[in-house]
C-alpha cells in the first residue's frame, strides 16, 4: 500500500479531509499505514538538488565533527548527554545521509528520519550560536521537515495543523465570523468595566492593526479582551481585519512551505487592505517569527519585509509603558520573586530582549525581577517549541525535554514565570503538570491590565 | 626529486590551491540565495556587512564567544593547533627565503625560537584534538576515518618539517617529505573538508549577514556570540 487512506503525500486541503483525519483518534492508523508508504526517491532527489544550494551544501560538507555544538543542546543534556543527540550528529545521520544517498532511503529511515527532525530538534537555533563554522542545525532541520513532509512522513498533528492553515487561514477550525464574533463577545462581556471599549473591526487607516493566535479564540477568549483594554487604555487607534486575522502557522512546524505562504499572504492581503500603520501581533513567539521573521521570503517579498511595519506585542507594550501611554500602578507592581522566558522565536531569533526587559521594570518591584541563567539569546527553548509540544506521538520525548526548563526555573527560586509565548506557555504549563513544581505561569496581558492606572475619563461611572 | 618538488610541481600545487580557492569563495556568494536561505542579503548592504564582519571578528579572538568560553579545553587545542598552521607556513624563515627566490616576495619572518614553539604547540595540540576524538563519545560518535586522514594531512607537514629541522635520520630525505606534504597539503585544500581555511569566511559571513539583517541586526541588536 504505497499511499494511506490517512496517510500520503497529499496535503489536505478540505475540511472533509480534515475531519476524516481527525476521526482516526490519536493518528493510530495513519501511523500504521506511515510504516507502508513509498518513499519517492526521484522527488526526494529532485528537491534536493534545486534548494540545497551554497549555504547548506557547505554547512554539510565544512562541519569539522568537532562535537562543539552538543552541550548548546538541551536535549543532548537532559538525555543523559546521549551521544545521539549531537546537533550534528542528527543532521549529518538523517538529511546528510539523505544526501550522501542521493535521496534512495527507505521507509523506515525516513520514519527516523522523522522522530529526528520533530522529536530530537525543537528548531530552536541555540547550536547555530555555538557552531565554530557558524552551522545552523535548526535551520536544516527545518529544511528537513519540508522534505519529509512532502513525502508525507509527517506528525499526524502537523498534517492536520497545516490543513487547518490551507482551509480557514488558521491553525485551529476557527472561521473568520468565529473570529470576529467571538472578539465582539469578549468586549460586550467587560464594557461595563472599561465604558467605551470597543472592537474596531476593519478599520482603514488606523495606527495598529491586531492579529491573533486562533487559539485564543477558541480556547482563552479572555486574552481577546485583554488586548482591547490595553488598546483602549493606551487610547491607541487600532483594528482587527475580519479576515487575514490568524499569525500562527502550524504549516512552519510541519514543513508545508505552500500552506506557509498562504497563510502569510492572508496576512498581507490584510495589511494591504486596510493599509494600517503598524501590525501588532499577540504573545506569541513561532507567529511572530512565521509572519514577520519568515513570512515575507515565503511570500516572495524580496526585501524580507512586511508590507506594513509588523512589530510583536512585547515592542509594543515596551513602547506604551516607556512612553507613558500605559501607567502602571507602582503599588499593585509584582512583589514576589518572578522570572521571565525567552521565547527563541523572537529573542534569539529577532533580538528583541530589550523589549522585554523594559517590560519587567515596570511591572516588578525593583529587586523581585530574576533572570534564568542562562538568559536572553542564549536560554535554553521551554522545552516544546517548534511543533513537539503538539505531538502525541512524541509526548514521552517532550516530558524529558521540558527538564530543562524546569531547572532553569527551580534555580530562579520564583514562582511566577513570565512567558510571553503561547508554546512556551503551554510547556511550562505541561511541566507543572508533570513535574509539580508548585509555580505559576502567566502571559503580560492578564498581569499589566490588572496593574494599570486607568486615566479618569476612561473609568466606569461609580 | 627536490628539483621537481620545488620546481614544477610547487608551482601546480600553488596555482591549484590559489584558484580552487578563489573559484570555491567566488561559487559559494553566487549560491547564496535570499529566497531558499530566506536572508535579503542585496537589500541591507550595511547591516550585513556589519553583522558578517562582527560573526567573524568574535570567532577569530581566542575566548571571544561563548562557544570558546564555555568550552576551554577545544578552545586552546583550537587556538594552538590554528595559530601553528597559519603562522608557520607564511612567516618561517625557511619559507620566506623558498619564496623569495621562487616569487620574488617574502613576508615577516619569525623568530627561530618562536616558530619552534608554535609548531611544537601545533603538534600537540593535533594530538590532543586526536585524543579528543577517540576519548569523548559525543566526537567519537561522528568522527570518520576523513576527519583522521584531514588532520593527519594538516600535522604531516609539521611532523616532517620538524624531523628536518632536527635532523632525524637524513635531512635531506625528510625536507623532500616535507615538501611533497605541503604540497599534499595544498591540493588538498580546495577539494576536501580543509576548504574549511577559506570557507569558514564564507559560512560565518552568510549567519552573521542572517543575524545582521533577519535575526535582530536591524532592530538594533547585535548578536552576542
Amino acid at each position: 500500500m504505497p499511499e494511506g487512506k490517512f496517510c500520503n503525500k497529499k496535503p489536505v486541503d478540505t475540511a472533509e479531509g480534515i475531519n476524516e483525519l481527525l476521526s482516526d483518534t490519536s493518528g493510530n492508523d495513519y501511523y500504521k499505514e506511515m510504516k507502508e508508504l513509498e518513499v519517492d526517491s526521484d522527488l526526494l532527489w529532485k528537491t534536493i538538488q534545486n534548494t540545497v544550494k551554497s549555504r547548506m551544501k557547505t554547512w554539510l560538507e565544512i562541519c569539522a565533527h568537532c562535537g562543539m555544538c552538543a552541550d548548546s543542546c538541551f536535549l543532548y543534556e537532559v538525555n543523559g548527554r546521549d551521544p545521539k543527540q549531537v546537533p550534528a550528529y542528527k543532521i549529518q545521520s538523517t538529511l546528510g545521509e539523505i544526501i550522501r544517498k542521493k535521496g534512495k532511503v527507505d521507509n523506515e529511515f525516513m520514519r527516523h528520519c522523522m522522530e529526528v527532525a520533530w522529536a530530537q530538534c525543537t528548531c530552536c537555533n541555540r547550536c547555530g550560536m555555538y557552531c565554530p563554522h557558524g552551522i545552523d542545525t535548526g535551520i536544516m532541520f527545518g529544511y528537513l521537515r519540508g522534505l519529509l513532509y512532502q513525502q508525507g512522513f509527517v506528525p499526524w498533528e502537523l498534517k492536520i495543523g497545516a490543513g487547518m492553515h490551507r482551509v480557514y487561514r488558521a491553525q485551529m477550525d476557527v472561521t473568520d465570523a468565529d473570529f470576529v464574533d467571538t472578539f465582539e463577545w469578549m468586549v460586550e462581556e467587560y464594557e461595563d468595566d472599561y465604558p467605551g471599549l470597543t472592537v474596531p473591526v476593519d478599520v482603514e487607516g488606523a495606527d495598529i492593526m491586531y492579529t491573533v493566535n486562533a487559539r485564543e479564540v477558541k480556547h482563552y477568549p479572555e486574552d481577546l479582551a485583554e488586548a482591547a483594554i490595553l488598546f483602549h487604555i493606551a487610547g491607541e487607534n487600532w483594528t482587527v481585519p475580519s479576515k487575514g486575522w490568524e499569525e500562527t502557522s502550524l504549516a512552519m512546524f510541519a514543513g508545508d512551505w505552500a500552506a506557509c505562504k498562504m497563510q502569510v499572504e492572508s496576512v498581507y492581503a490584510a495589511m494591504e487592505r486596510l493599509k494600517p500603520k503598524r501590525m501588532i501581533g499577540t504573545e506569541c513567539g513561532h507567529a511572530h517569527r512565521a509572519t514577520v521573521v519568515e513570512g515575507p521570503y515565503w511570500a516572495g517579498r524580496k526585501n524580507g519585509q512586511p508590507p506594513v511595519e509588523s512589530i510583536h506585542y512585547v515592542e509594543w507594550l515596551a513602547e506604551a509603558l516607556n512612553t507613558g501611554k500605559l501607567k502602571i500602578d507602582p503599588s499593585k507592581r509584582i512583589k514576589e520573586p518572578v522570572t521571565l522566558q525567552d521565547s527563541c522565536n523572537y529573542i534569539r531569533n529577532q533580538g528583541l530582549k530589550k523589549a522585554t526587559r523594559d517590560i519587567m521594570k515596570h511591572i516588578v518591584e525593583p529587586g523581585f525581577f530574576i533572570e534564568m541563567s542562562p538568559n536572553k539569546e542564549h536560554n535554553y527553548c521551554c522545552g516544546g517549541g517548534g511543533g513537539f509540544n503538539g505531538i502525541g506521538l512524541f509526548r514521552k520525548q517532550r516530558n524529558i525535554a521540558l527538564i530543562k526548563k524546569r531547572d532553569q526555573i527551580l534555580e530562579t527560586g520564583a514562582k511566577l514565570v513570565l512567558a510571553p509565548c503561547h508554546n512556551c506557555w503551554d510547556a511550562i504549563r505541561d511541566l507543572e503538570e508533570v513535574y509539580e513544581i508548585g509555580i505559576r505561569w502567566s502571559f503580560l496581558k492578564p498581569v499589566v491590565v490588572k496593574m494599570l492606572e486607568i486615566p479618569e475619563h476612561l473609568r466606569p461611572e461609580e | 626529486m627536490h628539483d621537481l618538488l620545488t620546481g614544477v610541481f610547487f608551482w601546480i600545487t600553488l596555482g591549484v590551491c590559489l584558484i580552487g580557492m578563489l573559484a570555491r569563495f567566488i561559487m559559494y556568494f553566487r549560491g547564496l540565495s535570499w529566497q531558499l536561505d530566506r536572508v535579503a542579503y542585496t537589500s541591507y548592504p550595511a547591516a550585513g556587512f556589519k553583522g558578517a564582519v562582527r560573526s567573524i571578528y568574535k570567532w577569530l579572538i581566542p575566548f571571544g564567544t561563548y562557544g570558546w568560553r564555555t568550552q576551554p579545553f577545544i578552545a586552546i587545542a583550537f587556538f594552538g593547533f590554528h595559530l601553528g598552521a597559519v603562522l608557520i607556513p607564511l612567516f618561517l624563515l625557511g619559507h620566506n627565503l623558498f619564496l623569495r627566490e621562487k616569487l620574488g616576495i617574502s613576508f615577516f619572518t619569525l623568530n627561530a625560537d618562536v616558530a619552534d614553539i608554535f609548531t611544537w604547540m601545533a603538534v600537540a595540540s593535533a594530538f590532543f584534538l586526536v585524543l579528543r576524538r577517540l576519548v569523548l563519545p559525543e566526537v567519537r560518535i561522528m568522527t570518520t576515518r576523513y576527519d583522521y586522514f584531514i588532520l593527519l594531512v594538516s600535522i604531516a607537514p609539521f611532523i616532517t618539517g620538524l624531523l628536518a629541522r632536527y635532523q632525524v635520520g637524513e635531512y635531506s630525505f625528510w625536507l623532500n617529505m616535507h615538501i611533497f606534504c605541503g604540497e599534499l597539503l595544498l591540493i588538498a585544500i580546495p577539494f576536501t573538508k580543509l576548504s574549511h581555511v577559506f570557507l569558514f569566511f564564507a559560512s560565518r559571513a552568510q549567519l552573521g549577514m542572517d543575524f545582521g539583517i533577519k535575526r535582530g541586526g536591524m532592530k538594533g541588536t547585535k548578536m552576542a556570540w
